[in-house]
C-alpha cells in the first residue's frame, strides 16, 4: 500500500463519514429532546435511496402510501394524545398536517414520477415523501409514550425498525438500486482522483452541519430545544411543551435520515436494509460521543469512516466487524473516564 | 369580593398509596402574597406541583375563574402562572441571558418581549452583569434570581415561589424577599412556600399552615404572626435564639 491508495482510502472514508456524521447528528438530537434510541433512522436512509431510485425509472414509490398510512397513524396518535384538550381548530390543524399535506404529496408525486422530471426535482420529491415520515412517526409512535423509560423507548424503538425494514421489503423487493450521481464532474489533484459526488456530499453535510449550527445556536426555538435536553422539568416551566421539542426533533431527524439516503445512493448500492448498517455506523459515532456531544458525534463519525474505508482494503470480509469493534474500548475508556455525575441540588 | 386569582378546593395529590396533599382549599386574591408554611414533607412542594400541573391531582382548580383540570404544564403557563421550584431548574449548560429569553418563550415575537427583558435587567442588575455567563456557573443566591427572573420574563398573574431562601445566605435572603415584596407593586400575585416562615408571615397578606398534606391553620399573616401554635412551632426557636 502506497501514498495514492492510502489517499483514496481516506477520501473514500471521509465521504461515507460525511452521511454517518448526519445520522449521529440526528440520533444525538432525538436521544437528548426526547430520549428515544431512534434507531429506524436508518430506514429513513434506505426510504430516501430507493424512492429516488424509483423516481428515476419513472414510477411512484410505493413510500407515497406509506406516508398517506403514517400520516392516518400520526393523526389518531395526536387526537389520542390531546384527547383532553381538543377544539375545533385545532382539529382542522390536526386534519391538514396529517391528511391533507400528505394527500397534496402524494397527487404531486403521483402526477410528476412518470413525467420523469429533472435530477433536482426528483431529489427534493423524494425528501418531500419521505421526511414528514419522522414527525408522523413521533405523533403515532413515540408521542403516546413519551413518559416511558429510556428501555422502552428503544424497544420500541427496535420494534419500529423491524415493521418499517419489513415494509420497505414489501415497497422495493429484494434487489437494490442505485442512483445516478448528483454531479458526474471529476479532476484530479495530485495523484488523487476527486469525484463530483464525493464533493457534493461533503458539500451539502457541511451546509447543514452549519445549519444546524445556527439554529440551535441564535434562533430562540434552537435554544428550546437546548432547553429541554438540558432540564425537562425547567423546559415545561417556562411553557416549552415536550411535544412541540420533540416534533422539531423528529422532524429534522426525518430530513437528515432522507438526506443521508439520497447522498449514499450514487455510491454505493442499496437494499431494503442497507439503512440500518449505515445507521448502525452512525450510532457508534453517537455512541462514542456519548449520546450528547454533536462535535465529538461528527468528529467520531469521520473516525469511523476512514477506520471502515482501511478495513475494507485490509480485510474486506472483516470490515463491519472492525467498525463495530471499535465501540468496545471507547465505552471501557469513557466509562472509567467520567465520574457518575449527580443531579445537582 | 371579586373572585380570587386562584382557587382550589378538596386538593389532593398522591404519590401511589401515599396521600401528600389531602383536602386542601386555598385561595390568592388579586395582588396579595400567600404564605403557605409548614415543616419539611408536609407536602408544600407537592401542592406546588399540583397547581402548576407538574403533579397529577384531584380536586377542583380554578385560575381567574376557569377549571384548570386537564391543562398542561405548558397551558397553564400561557395562562399566566409561574413556578420558580425549589431545585430552580435551569438550563445551566445555556447563558444567563438565553435562560431568560426561554423563560419568554410562549410570548416570543410579541412586542414587549424586549421591554420584559429590560426590566428584568432593572429588577435583577447582577444577572445584567453575568448575561453572558452560563447559568451553572452562579452562585446559589444569583441562581435564584435567575430562576425567579426566568419565571417572570412569562409575564404571569400568579408566581409560585417554593423555598426561595432555601440554602442561601440571610443576606441574600433579605436580598430575595426585598425584591418579592417590589413584585406585588407590579401587581403580579404571588404564592409563597417558605421555611423562613417569620420572614413570610411579614411579608404575607395571608398565611396557611400545612401539616401532613393538610391546612391545620389559616389566616390573616398578622393573626397568625401572634398564633400561639405557630409561634409554638414555627417562630418560637427564633424568638429564643434572639
Amino acid at each position: 500500500m502506497d501514498l495514492s491508495i492510502g489517499l483514496i482510502l481516506i477520501q473514500d472514508g471521509v465521504t461515507n463519514a460525511a452521511i454517518y456524521a448526519l445520522l449521529a447528528l440526528a440520533l444525538v438530537l432525538v436521544f437528548t429532546v426526547t430520549r428515544v434510541i431512534f434507531v429506524p433512522v436508518g430506514e429513513f436512509v434506505s426510504f430516501g435511496a430507493l424512492t429516488l431510485a424509483a423516481f428515476e425509472a419513472g414510477k411512484v414509490p410505493g413510500t407515497v402510501s406509506l406516508l398517506l398510512v403514517l400520516g392516518i397513524a400520526g393523526a389518531l396518535g395526536r387526537l389520542w394524545t390531546e384527547r383532553q384538550s381538543l377544539s375545533g381548530r385545532m382539529l382542522a390543524t390536526i386534519a391538514v398536517e396529517t391528511i391533507v399535506v400528505p394527500a397534496l404529496i402524494a397527487a404531486l408525486v403521483t402526477w410528476l414520477a412518470p413525467h420523469k422530471p429533472p435530477q433536482i426535482v426528483q431529489v427534493l420529491l423524494a425528501l418531500l415523501v419521505v421526511a414528514p415520515m419522522g414527525v408522523y412517526v413521533y405523533e403515532s409512535v413515540f408521542r403516546p409514550i413519551a413518559e416511558a423509560s429510556v428501555l422502552v423507548l428503544l424497544i420500541v424503538s427496535v420494534a419500529l425498525h423491524i415493521a418499517l425494514v419489513g415494509l420497505a421489503l414489501v415497497f422495493f423487493g429484494a434487489e437494490g438500486s442505485r442512483t445516478t450521481a448528483l454531479s458526474d464532474a471529476s479532476f484530479t489533484l495530485g495523484s488523487l482522483f476527486i469525484t463530483g459526488q464525493s464533493l457534493a456530499v461533503l458539500g451539502l453535510t457541511l451546509v447543514l452541519i452549519l445549519a444546524l449550527y445556527v439554529f440551535f445556536d441564535r434562533t430562540l426555538i434552537g435554544k428550546a430545544l437546548r432547553a429541554t435536553a438540558v432540564n425537562r422539568v425547567g423546559a415545561r416551566l417556562v411553557g416549552i411543551s415536550p411535544a412541540f421539542s420533540g416534533r422539531i426533533a423528529f422532524a429534522l431527524a426525518g430530513i437528515i435520515g432522507a438526506l443521508g439516503g439520497i447522498l449514499v445512493s450514487p455510491l454505493t448500492t442499496i437494499y431494503y436494509d442497507t439503512g440500518f448498517i449505515i445507521g448502525l455506523k452512525g450510532f457508534v459515532a453517537a455512541i462514542i460521543g456519548g449520546l450528547v456531544s454533536y462535535p465529538l458525534a461528527a468528529g467520531a463519525a469521520i473516525l469511523v469512516g476512514v477506520i471502515e474505508s482501511f478495513a475494507s482494503f485490509w480485510a474486506s470480509e472483516l470490515k463491519e466487524v472492525i467498525v463495530f469493534m471499535i465501540i468496545v474500548p471507547i465505552l471501557l475508556v469513557r466509562s472509567y473516564g467520567t465520574q457518575v455525575l449527580e443531579d445537582e441540588e | 369580593m371579586s373572585a380570587p386569582l386562584l382557587w382550589a378546593d378538596g386538593l389532593c395529590v398522591a404519590y401511589g398509596r401515599v396521600d401528600a396533599v389531602r383536602d386542601v382549599s386555598l385561595s390568592v386574591p388579586e395582588g396579595s402574597i400567600v404564605a403557605i408554611l409548614g415543616p419539611n414533607g408536609a407536602g408544600k412542594t407537592s401542592l406546588l406541583g399540583a397547581i402548576m400541573g407538574v403533579l397529577r391531582a384531584r380536586g377542583d382548580l380554578r385560575f381567574r375563574g376557569q377549571a384548570l383540570a386537564g391543562r398542561a404544564v405548558e397551558q397553564r403557563v400561557a395562562d399566566g402562572m409561574s413556578l420558580v421550584p425549589e431545585k430552580r431548574e435551569l438550563f445551566v449548560t445555556m447563558s444567563v441571558e438565553d435562560n431568560l429569553r426561554l423563560g419568554g418563550f410562549r410570548r416570543r415575537g410579541s412586542a414587549d418581549y424586549g421591554d420584559t427583558l429590560e426590566e428584568m435587567w432593572r429588577l435583577f442588575p447582577r444577572l445584567k452583569e453575568r448575561r453572558a455567563q452560563l447559568a451553572g456557573t452562579l452562585s446559589g443566591g444569583e441562581r435564584q434570581m435567575l430562576a425567579m427572573a426566568r419565571a417572570l420574563m412569562s409575564r404571569p398573574r400568579l408566581l409560585m415561589l417554593d423555598e426561595p431562601s432555601l440554602g442561601l445566605a440571610p443576606l441574600i435572603v433579605k436580598d430575595i424577599f426585598r425584591t418579592v415584596a417590589a413584585l406585588r407593586q407590579t401587581g403580579v400575585s404571588i404564592l409563597l412556600v417558605e421555611q423562613n416562615a417569620r420572614a413570610a408571615l411579614e411579608l404575607a397578606d395571608h398565611g396557611y399552615v400545612l401539616e401532613n398534606g393538610s391546612v391545620v391553620l389559616q389566616g390573616p399573616a398578622s393573626e397568625l404572626r401572634e398564633d400561639e401554635r405557630v409561634i409554638a412551632a414555627y417562630l418560637g426557636i427564633k424568638t429564643v435564639a434572639r
